[in-house]
């Protein structure tokens, strides 16, 4: 699956995007600006990029708690993100539901989600909708190693091939469920579960964006062909902790500068890139640029809003009532 | 209008609704039944035939049967209706919360608040309950209390085969998550029911019967109950209002209030447990509310504090009855 040159640009500005975000929420929070708790997605963005390049508004995902990166490849407004983040009136969900449940169901995000294992069957739902009403469209779960193990993402599997539904699992494996290592709270692997319910499955490096952009295609293509769900299995390195404050003394000395300066999927991709010829360095430097400004002023906006008025604590439980 | 079954008055309402609106689909665990089996299509068509004849007319891709799995199939749900379905799913025996209540409390519940009002999740979930079926601790309780305690769930408990149909229609055409009670004992209750399809607002209670003396709150099955034992007293003199409340969310807290306000007595009476139920809500509700009203202590009618036992003496020692409902209005009275 060829990108020309004004895809592979988009691709890697929203990666650039995410990853300046996540940056930036890490040193705004360590400054105290943010309320609650937040989960980064740096170090995992040729995952979402990757799966999501492929879907436009027809298509729905659902995300996980470390759901920052899904909702930018998927569309939302960042300044509605980090307006969110911060808790303003203006945030994306109107400073109710923050990090852990920004969604936008109008460009086909449905939620990061605080229970983990809860979007697969929400997917299921979502392409149930688009098999029901001949959309075209498909539904994608981004899930983590510890939601693999969840009932409700095992009977999605089950449920999303019997009912043979446009469907993809993409499962993120950053090695830690919080800090419980992936190999041994894993029996078996990923890919075998996937063919014991029947499923096609990728194993992929969750850092390489173009072998996930190439499997991606291939099961969104089947998907909207009638061939069923598929399971994408990603190996990939969260550089920051489970949440912010997280002292990560699970983790081996030296692992994430490592991780950051042998297989960043931002460098990765650049390198590609820039090594076939198909971009130059300095238009990849200009939209590192400008997705600093962006970001920049995604802070600057965010700071200067205003909380939620007190009446909307009261609004927004019911339609009608 | 013709004399209808409250299993026939939900059928109906769905038949209804799935000619009116082709979003509207149902799914559950046998809701057709035979899926996949060598043997007859609709074997079953849910597994006490509410669903029976749905499939037929409408087609397997309306009519789904689902693996046993309610997680999964209560979530699609969920998602299918924030992504444009009027989805109906079953969950067979409301005992079978324990297994999927994430995706109704915390998903469907909660999409709305969450993100900031955009959401709109029109999800219906019928679930069976009660006791009387000698089907035991796993298979009768009421677990109406557990939904209504969410925000973000509305709750309709229907008291009869009227009363179910135009609550179903409603609950259909709502745009907020339903959970949908249907108490088993009733399904085979016949009354008048118009053949036409009609709603019955949520949060509006119905007067069964107006009194003087004591006000009685019923739901469900107790409703019936509550009116025998209202029967039983009058000849003794004292006259009952009997508040079916319909929907337990929203509760019409105000026809509760002005009734006590007005007899200055009142019975609750509620087929779940006792704590943290219905029975200790409304009463909370008037002493709060109506306190200066009333001439004698709250009396609840409910079952004990245990899990609904086996053996039919135990069974019929655990639910209330007319008789209980009849003493606990002359305890008031007294």
């Amino acid at each position: 699956m060829q990108l020309n040159r004004e895809e592979l640009l988009q691709s890697y500005r929203t990666m650039c995007t995410i990853r300046e975000f996540e940056e930036r929420v890490h040193s705004e929070f360590s400054e105290g600006g943010i309320p609650g708790f937040v989960h980064l997605y740096a170090g995992e963005e040729a995952s979402a990029v990757g799966v999501c390049s492929h879907l436009d508004d027809r298509d729905n995902i659902a995300s996980t708690h470390r759901g920052h990166g899904h909702c930018i490849a998927k569309g939302c407004d960042v300044n509605g993100m980090m307006a969110e983040i911060f808790g303003r009136g203006d945030g994306l969900c109107g400073g109710k539901g923050g990090s852990m449940h920004i969604a936008d169901l109008s460009k086909g995000m449905m939620g990061a989600n605080g229970i983990v294992g809860g979007g697969p069957p929400l997917i299921c739902g979502a392409a149930l909708t688009a098999k029901t009403l001949k959309t075209g469209g498909v539904a994608v779960a981004f899930v983590g190693d510890g939601a693999s193990n969840q009932g409700t993402t095992l009977e999605s599997y089950n449920l999303a091939k019997v009912w043979n539904l446009p469907a993809i699992f993409v499962v993120e494996d950053n090695g830690y469920a919080e800090s419980t290592a992936s190999v041994w709270a894993v029996a078996g692997d990923q890919s075998k579960r996937a063919a014991a319910f029947g499923m096609p499955s990728y194993e992929l490096d969750g850092n390489d964006f173009f072998a996930i952009h190439q499997a991606a295609g291939e099961a969104v293509e089947r998907a909207r062909g009638g061939g069923g769900p598929s399971l994408i299995h990603v190996k990939l390195t969260r550089y920051f902790g489970h949440f912010e404050g997280d002292a990560m003394t699970y983790r081996q000395a030296g692992e994430i500068e490592v991780a950051r300066r042998e297989r960043d999927p931002l460098r990765f991709f650049r390198q590609r890139v820039t090594e076939a010829g198909v971009l130059e360095a300095h238009q990849l430097d200009e939209i590192e640029s400008e997705v600093k400004r962006l970001i920049d002023q995604s802070v600057v906006l965010s700071k200067a809003a205003p909380p939620p008025t007190p009446e909307r604590l009261l609004t927004d439980v019911y339609v009608s009532y | 209008m013709s004399k209808k079954s409250y299993r026939q008055a939900i059928n109906e309402a769905l038949a209804q609704e799935m000619r009116r609106d082709p979003t509207v689909i149902v799914m559950g665990e046998d809701n057709a039944g035979g899926m996949g089996a060598p043997g007859d299509d609709d074997a079953w068509g849910g597994v006490l035939g509410v669903t029976k004849g749905l499939m037929p007319e409408f087609g397997r891709d309306r009519v789904l049967d689902t693996p046993i799995t309610e997680s999964a199939f209560i979530g699609a749900a969920v998602g299918a209706a924030a992504t444009g379905l009027r989805p109906v799913a079953e969950l067979m025996f409301v005992d079978f919360l324990g297994v999927c209540f994430d995706q109704i409390f915390n998903q469907a519940a909660k999409f709305r608040y969450m993100f900031g009002g955009k959401a709109v999740t029109p999800v219906v979930i019928r679930t069976m309950y009660g006791a009387g079926f000698r089907a035991a601790s796993q298979h009768s309780q009421c677990l109406y209390p557990i939904f209504t305690h969410i925000p973000g769930l509305k709750v309709v408990v229907p008291s009869s085969a009227y009363e179910a149909k135009g609550l179903l229609i409603q609950s259909i055409r709502d745009n907020d998550p339903v959970i949908f009670l249907e108490h088993k004992v009733l399904y085979d209750e016949i009354e008048e029911v118009p053949d036409e399809p009609y709603t019955i607002p949520f949060g509006e209670a119905n007067l069964t019967r107006e009194g003087d003396h004591v006000t009685i709150v019923a739901l469900g099955r107790m409703v019936g109950f509550a009116n025998r034992a209202a029967d039983a007293l009058q000849k003794e003199g004292i006259t009952c209002t009997v508040v079916d409340p319909r929907t337990t969310s929203p509760l019409d807290e105000d026809t509760i209030i002005e009734s006590v306000e007005n007899t200055g007595r009142l019975v609750v009476v509620d087929e779940a447990s006792p704590r943290c139920g219905m029975a200790a809500d409304i009463s909370a509700l008037v002493a709060q509310n109506a306190f200066k009203a009333l001439k004698a202590p709250i009396r609840m009618v409910t079952p004990p504090h245990t899990p609904v036992p086996f053996a039919p003496q135990l069974e019929d020692a655990y639910i209330p009855t007319p008789e209980k409902i009849a003493d606990a209005v002359r305890h008031v009275m007294a």
